[in-house]
């Protein structure tokens, strides 16, 4: 049987299951000593509606043929997909202990020959959306109706192979291809706002019309607020509800905050990665609203 | 104890103060690779190109033609595979001054796993005519090779590491091209390394002397152009060579000593030490050297093994 399409949690659920994600990738990183932080965090909530509300896939069928896809095309946000898919219940959420730790199923960038629900392997910027494009133009020639989803960073953007993709898609009619570009207005170091200012890091996009310059390559744009439930769904929805119409390909341009929901990390470039000390983990602990420092994550999560 | 990536970003900017053709180009990893040192004291060095490694090294070419002397910054994963065609075509072939600084080279590079490891590194740039490959061993090799590479007429493959080891030099070494050095005697065996990985070998020939083993270790920093005869003076008359090198065993130092042996018609028994024919992952550094064979310990096992053969 095809996978479903889970049914959709409240936006207070969304909230509290993006809370969670973000406590998992921040503690995570701090005990395995070295990950990523920012983007895991900026992408967190298009990450959960997209796993708890949207994908047709199945957990206990992680290679099901008729599955949506979902390409993580910056792959350095690894630890990000692996807190959702672990409590989506591909794999025991004990297991993000291991991540990156040697002999882990959950390595530093994602492996889809080791780890149940990663569809691509990623972690060289830039590959992800040909990846994507490729899966769509199959599933239209086989007539597999399922979507294809691949999330990008705004840096990742720069990458030249990620135009040549772009400009093929729409060529082939892939309507059934989504691309998200996680907004964060952050890359690792980045671009000088002034010639002579390397510290006031501007953002990777910020001089470049995306609308614009997707519209022009016969995509079809959709911008949101990142953080907004709401406007994530309906992103959703537009995205899909146009798949068999005229064979443009969506993208989502969700501007989000790097480090989003942690106050030290939210925004800080040098929070693109990093380890959380002791006090940083008891802040970001606080302020996700865990009730007491090392909470038993909650078992009842929506599945 | 400082790490190659730290002496290249000090390094850069002293050579940046000397030298306003010297420019930095970066594909976003600054903070990794060091260059943002040049970026916070000589920001009018520092050249930002994105997450854009093609065009960064056409950049570079195409400021060289103008007179600069620019040094590409990035992992080396991204320039030496990413960019091999731009590589190839716009810097080797042309013998422009493009210095390749590939930051977290090799096998350790902060458990990222096998996107960012660069293990085949020194086999395809060495394939590559007209490309220097200079893999310095400690902190003092690597900012001599520097400062050389700066002077240098043509393109230049640097192959820098991320983390600190143990000093193979000391302050007052001095770059040679092609140079082979000989940095300890023995006579049972001869251990030829490269790079980082010669700090670790060195440690293996310390076991290996409680062993009662005498290793002599060969320490080859130019992998291009080689030089045969040196190389040969350096490993020939040992009963026993074993090359061992953070890189597969295909086509990198093992292979280079193997066809050097085979063209001089030297019949001296040679085993190889590197990455076998797969793929590593993400772990910490201890754990990938043991598990790839290049920790000290694990070399030494390997060559007593060798020995019972
Ligand atoms: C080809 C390639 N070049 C460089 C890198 C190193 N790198 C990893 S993350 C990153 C910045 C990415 O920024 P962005 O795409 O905006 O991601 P986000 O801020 O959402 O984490 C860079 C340069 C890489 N992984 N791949």
């Amino acid at each position: 049987m095809t996978p479903e399409k889970p049914a959709r949690p409240s936006d207070d659920e969304l909230a509290a299951l993006s809370r969670e994600g973000r406590w998992r990738v921040i503690s995570t990183v701090a005990a395995s000593g070295a990950g990523h932080i920012g983007g895991p965090l900026s992408a967190m909530d298009l990450l959960i509606s997209l796993y708890f509300g949207e994908l047709r896939i199945d957990p206990a069928q992680p290679q099901h043929p008729d599955r949506d896809r979902f390409i993580l095309s910056k792959g350095h946000n690894a630890i990000g997909l692996y807190s959702v898919l672990a409590m989506r219940g591909f794999f025991p959420l004990d297991e993000l202990a291991t991540f990156d730790r040697g002999d882990s199923r959950l390595q530093g960038h994602p492996d889809m020959k080791l780890t149940p629900g990663v569809d691509a392997s990623s972690g060289s910027l830039g590959q992800g959306l040909s990846a994507g494009a490729g899966m769509a133009l199959a599933a239209r020639r086989l007539g597999k109706t399922f979507h294809t989803w691949v999330m990008l960073g705004d840096g990742e953007l720069e990458e030249g192979m990620v135009w040549e993709s772009v400009i093929s898609a729409p060529r082939y009619g892939l309507d059934n291809l989504t691309a998200i570009v996680d907004l964060n207005g952050l890359q690792q170091f980045g671009w000088p706002r002034q010639e002579h200012d390397r510290f006031d890091r501007s953002e990777p996009m910020g001089h470049t019309d995306l609308e614009a310059v997707f519209t022009g390559f016969g995509w079809r744009p959709i911008r949101i607020d990142g953080h907004d439930f709401g406007a994530i769904r309906r992103a959703f929805d537009e995205a899909t509800g146009a798949r068999g119409s005229d064979g443009r390909p969506s993208v989502i341009l969700a501007d989000t905050a790097k480090g989003r929901g942690v106050s030290f990390a939210e925004g800080a470039y040098r929070w693109h990665n990093g380890v959380a000390t002791d006090a940083q983990l008891a802040v970001a602990h606080a302020e996700l609203g865990f009730p007491d420092p090392q909470p038993e994550p909650p078992k009842e999560s929506i599945r | 104890m400082r790490s190659q990536r730290q002496v290249w970003g000090d390094t850069l900017v002293e050579l940046v103060r000397g030298d306003d053709r010297v420019v930095v180009i970066d594909g976003d990893l600054a903070t990794s690779t060091m260059a943002s040192r040049v970026a916070e004291q000589h920001p009018d060095a520092f050249i930002q190109a994105g997450i854009a490694e093609q065009s960064m090294v056409g950049m570079a070419f195409g400021m060289s033609t103008l007179g600069y002397r620019p040094w590409l910054s990035s992992f080396g994963v991204f320039l030496t595979h990413r960019a091999l065609d731009q590589v190839r075509m716009l810097v080797a072939q042309t013998g422009a001054p493009v210095r390749i600084a590939a930051s977290y080279a090799g096998l350790l590079n902060g458990s990222s796993g096998k996107t960012h490891q660069d293990i085949e590194d020194l086999a395809i740039m060495r394939a590559m005519p007209g490309m220097t490959v200079v893999a310095p061993a400690d902190e003092f090799e690597a900012a001599a090779a520097i400062r050389w590479a700066d002077t240098f007429a043509g393109p230049v493959y640097l192959r820098l590491a991320r983390d600190a080891v143990a000093p193979v030099f000391d302050s007052d070494y001095r770059f040679e091209l092609g140079a082979v050095r000989t940095v300890r005697e023995g006579a049972d065996l001869a251990l030829v390394s490269t790079g980082v990985q010669t700090s670790r070998t060195l440690a293996a020939a310390e076991l290996l002397e409680a062993h009662g083993i005498s290793a002599r270790v060969v320490h080859a920093p130019t992998i291009k152009p080689l030089d045969p005869a040196g190389l040969l003076a350096a490993a020939g008359g040992a009963p026993l060579v074993i090359s061992v090198e953070e890189h597969t065993v295909i086509g990198g130092l093992g292979s280079l000593v193997a066809e050097l042996f085979a063209d001089h018609g030297v019949t001296t028994p040679l085993f190889r030490i590197g990455l076998a024919d797969e793929w590593s992952e993400s772990a910490p550094n201890d754990f990938l050297l043991h598990k790839h064979g290049l920790s000290p310990r694990r070399v030494c096992e390997q060559v007593l093994a060798r020995l019972r053969q």
